[in-house]
């Protein structure tokens, strides 16, 4: 049974229960199935789906304009057991309402909030009426994904600091508020985060996110091919690889392009060297968070080993701008197997015997273990994916459960851990640096002859495609449809942080504020790639 | 704790001239950056890094400056929690609408005479993103500029040079 075929069940039950469900051929979005629900249906589709064992994946919308009805066309995508769904409903652009998903779904709470923010849609029932994405930048009327919406906007000669945004606050005796960022003592992303704490305690923590929205969906419209896989390499630079690969595996779905076994063995080859130099630097950065100044260093060396061969090799130290639409951008040259090979098992022993270090030390086991601890059934609740959800008990990656090429015809590791604290997060982490470098190995050893780039056709207008690759962070989904010319008319990236954000608020709870640095690590959310 | 001694002994020190990549010293740009951060800085240059709205990409190669290849603490390097305690801001970008406020309340609580650089294609001149109704683009758009580090991103030695330069700069 192919994943597809587990779906015809459920899509015979929501005809039993009364849905009114259309099934629809959409070949840029295989594996997914593309189903058509009626809007009044929308928030029951949401009911089945999670009682019949879905994950609630991402959520988007989309103007579709003029002459196709003037509505605003509203997407959900799920899976189960590696099976896709991508459920679709419309509503008008005049009266742009529809229940919601989130009472099912707590992880469709942001998702939804952000497509009222860009797309002016109103989830009737959602329980949470703050607004999301928008700080001050434009007005609440405004809605920036739509059509009419100029992309150069209307700003104000200088955009205040966001303000009246309604923060949940805790009373009683001896809590204090405890406000961070937007601009951080490190260097790292900006966020805000506001701790409600007793003494050291944290009994609540909000994140308010958004403030590196960049307009990325919007200044996607009207690029070309290779203009979206530039911008899509930029969503999250430490995912530069993963999110181009996505935007580009889309982009290759809606014009049927098939690309050459070559190029995609390098784009997985180039995808592994992301995953072990984050991991490896992540590492190394939760030590830095609990003053074990020894292992950061010792990681940060191997990841700057490590980045500097991928310039040699690949020509940059991140590998970006290297995926490119219809294969990658240069080849491999052969000498670089035989010294690439080695370097994975040279980098297997160093972090084998670094480990046997660390592992000795009650200072940092006392500090990692039992600390930020996910619960399996939060990490579900939420659709936790990646890392962060294989520490929590979410048994699940696209690279062994929805297979693309090359992964079809490779062996993939998945670590598994159920306690969910940080200890679970580093040893998940730990354990696929372990199946990188087996990956790593196998792609290596195989990697075919042939062409590595095939010439690129533009689709016909309103071909619409999916990616789906699990990047270094987990699962992502990338939605492109084009307009005329070859021209993008739609692009939604889902980082995986999406998920995972809000799995550090509830993380943290009951931990002390200093150990929030090593527990936001620890999961590594990406602001760039979620703030868009 | 032998072990962690016999490890970092069996290591040595790794901190050297970049190989292969036939880029000029990095101790040979660090020793001028020293001099002249001892001369006009009092042997310490502390630099506030403020991320405006970037892809992350500069951040992790700043970060990198702080690895123990090119360890720039040696040279009189800093990098510190607070504005307040800031010769130099390092500013990334584009520099989204939304972070606008922030970096502009982060140059004013900067001490005079303070440095701004913007780093990363995006902050020299807003890079793949531009200027749209999400973000100001160039940091030049929102507080003066001494320097720009182009480079998407900049590599940790092209950091190393650009500040250099800043610093030069300064004292003609």
């Amino acid at each position: 049974m192919t994943p597809r075929d587990q779906l015809a069940p459920f899509l015979h039950h929501l005809a039993d229960v009364g849905l009114r469900v259309e099934a629809r051929a959409s070949p840029g979005l295989a594996p997914a199935q593309l189903i058509l629900v009626q809007p009044g249906d929308w928030s029951r589709l949401g009911h089945e789906a999670k009682a019949w064992g879905c994950r609630w994946v991402a959520g988007w919308g989309e103007d579709v304009g003029e002459g196709m009805g003037e509505t605003i066309r509203i997407n959900a995508c799920f899976e189960k057991a590696g099976a896709y769904l991508v459920a679709r409903t419309a509503v008008p652009r005049a009266a742009p309402v529809l229940s919601s998903h989130t009472a099912s779904y707590p992880g469709a709470d942001r998702p939804e909030r952000h497509i009222r923010d860009m797309l002016g849609v109103v989830f009737s029932d959602h329980p949470d009426a703050r607004r999301w994405t928008r700080h001050q930048a434009w007005e609440d009327s405004e809605f920036p994904l739509r059509r009419d919406f100029p992309a150069a906007g209307r700003p104000q000669a200088q955009t205040p600091a966001d303000y009246q945004y309604n923060f949940l606050l805790a009373q009683g005796s001896g809590v204090h508020e405890i406000p961070v960022g937007p601009v951080h003592a490190g260097i790292i992303e900006p966020g805000h985060f506001r701790f409600q704490a007793v003494g050291e305690t944290v009994l609540k923590l909000e994140e308010r996110l958004g403030y590196t929205h960049k307009g990325i969906e919007k200044i996607a419209e009207g690029r070309d091919a290779e203009g979206l896989a530039r911008l899509a390499g930029r969503v999250s630079g430490d995912s530069t690889v993963a999110h181009a690969w996505g935007a580009c595996m889309a982009m290759e779905k809606a014009a049927g392009l098939e690309v050459p076994p070559r190029a995609v063995w390098l784009r997985a080859l180039m995808c592994e060297r992301e995953r072990v130099a984050n991991h490896v630097g992540d590492i190394g950065a939760m030590l830095n968070d609990i003053a074990f100044a020894f292992g950061f260093t010792q990681f940060a060396r191997l990841r700057e080993e490590w980045q500097r061969v991928s310039r040699e090799v690949f020509g940059h130290r991140f590998m970006m701008d290297c995926i490119v639409p219809g294969g990658v951008a240069a080849d491999l040259d052969a000498r670089f197997i035989a010294p690439m090979r080695d370097e994975a098992g040279a980098l297997r022993k160093q972090i084998g015997r670094l480990m046997a270090i660390i592992n000795d030390l009650p200072s940092v086991a006392d500090r990692v273990r039992g600390a930020g601890v996910l619960k399996p059934e939060y990490a579900k609740a939420l659709g936790c994916v990646g890392y962060v959800g294989r520490a929590s008990g979410m048994d699940f990656d696209v690279r062994r459960d929805a297979p693309y090429p090359p992964y079809d015809g490779l062996t993939v590791k998945v670590p598994l851990h159920h306690y969910g604290d940080i200890n679970a997060r580093a040893r998940t982490r730990l354990e696929e640096i372990a199946a990188s470098f087996d990956l790593i190995e196998a792609l290596l050893a195989g990697l075919p002859a042939g062409p590595i780039r095939v010439g690129w056709m533009h689709p016909a207008a309103g071909a619409e495609g999916l990616g789906l690759i699990e990047g270094w962070r987990g699962e992502i989904l990338s939605f492109v449809r084009f307009g005329a010319d070859g021209r993008i008319a739609r692009f939604f990236p889902r980082d995986p942080s999406w998920t995972t954000w809000p799995a550090l608020e509830l993380l943290i709870h009951d931990n002390i504020v200093p150990d929030f640095p090593v527990c936001n690590k620890s999961v590594n959310g990406s602001y760039s790639g979620h703030d868009l | 704790m032998l072990r962690i001694l016999g490890k970092i002994q069996r290591i040595g020190i790794v901190t050297e001239p970049l190989p292969k990549l036939d880029e000029p010293a990095l101790t040979e740009i660090g020793e001028q950056l020293k001099a002249r951060i001892g001369e006009q800085f009092g042997g310490s240059l502390a630099i506030r890094e403020v991320d405006a709205g970037s892809c992350n990409g500069c951040e992790l190669e700043i970060q990198a400056l702080n690895n123990p290849y090119y360890g720039i603490e040696r040279f009189g390097v800093h990098f510190v929690a607070s504005p307040r305690h800031a010769d130099m801001l390092l500013v990334t970008g584009p520099v989204s609408r939304h972070m606008e406020a922030a970096l502009r309340r982060t140059y004013d609580a900067t001490p005079e005479p303070r440095l701004v650089i913007a780093a990363g294609e995006c902050g020299a001149n807003g890079g793949e993103f531009g200027t749209s109704y999400a973000s100001c683009g160039a940091v030049s758009n929102v507080v003066p500029v001494d320097a720009v580090i182009r480079g998407c991103p900049p590599t940790p030695l092209a950091l190393m040079r650009g500040i250099l330069e800043a610093v030069g700069r300064r004292s003609s």
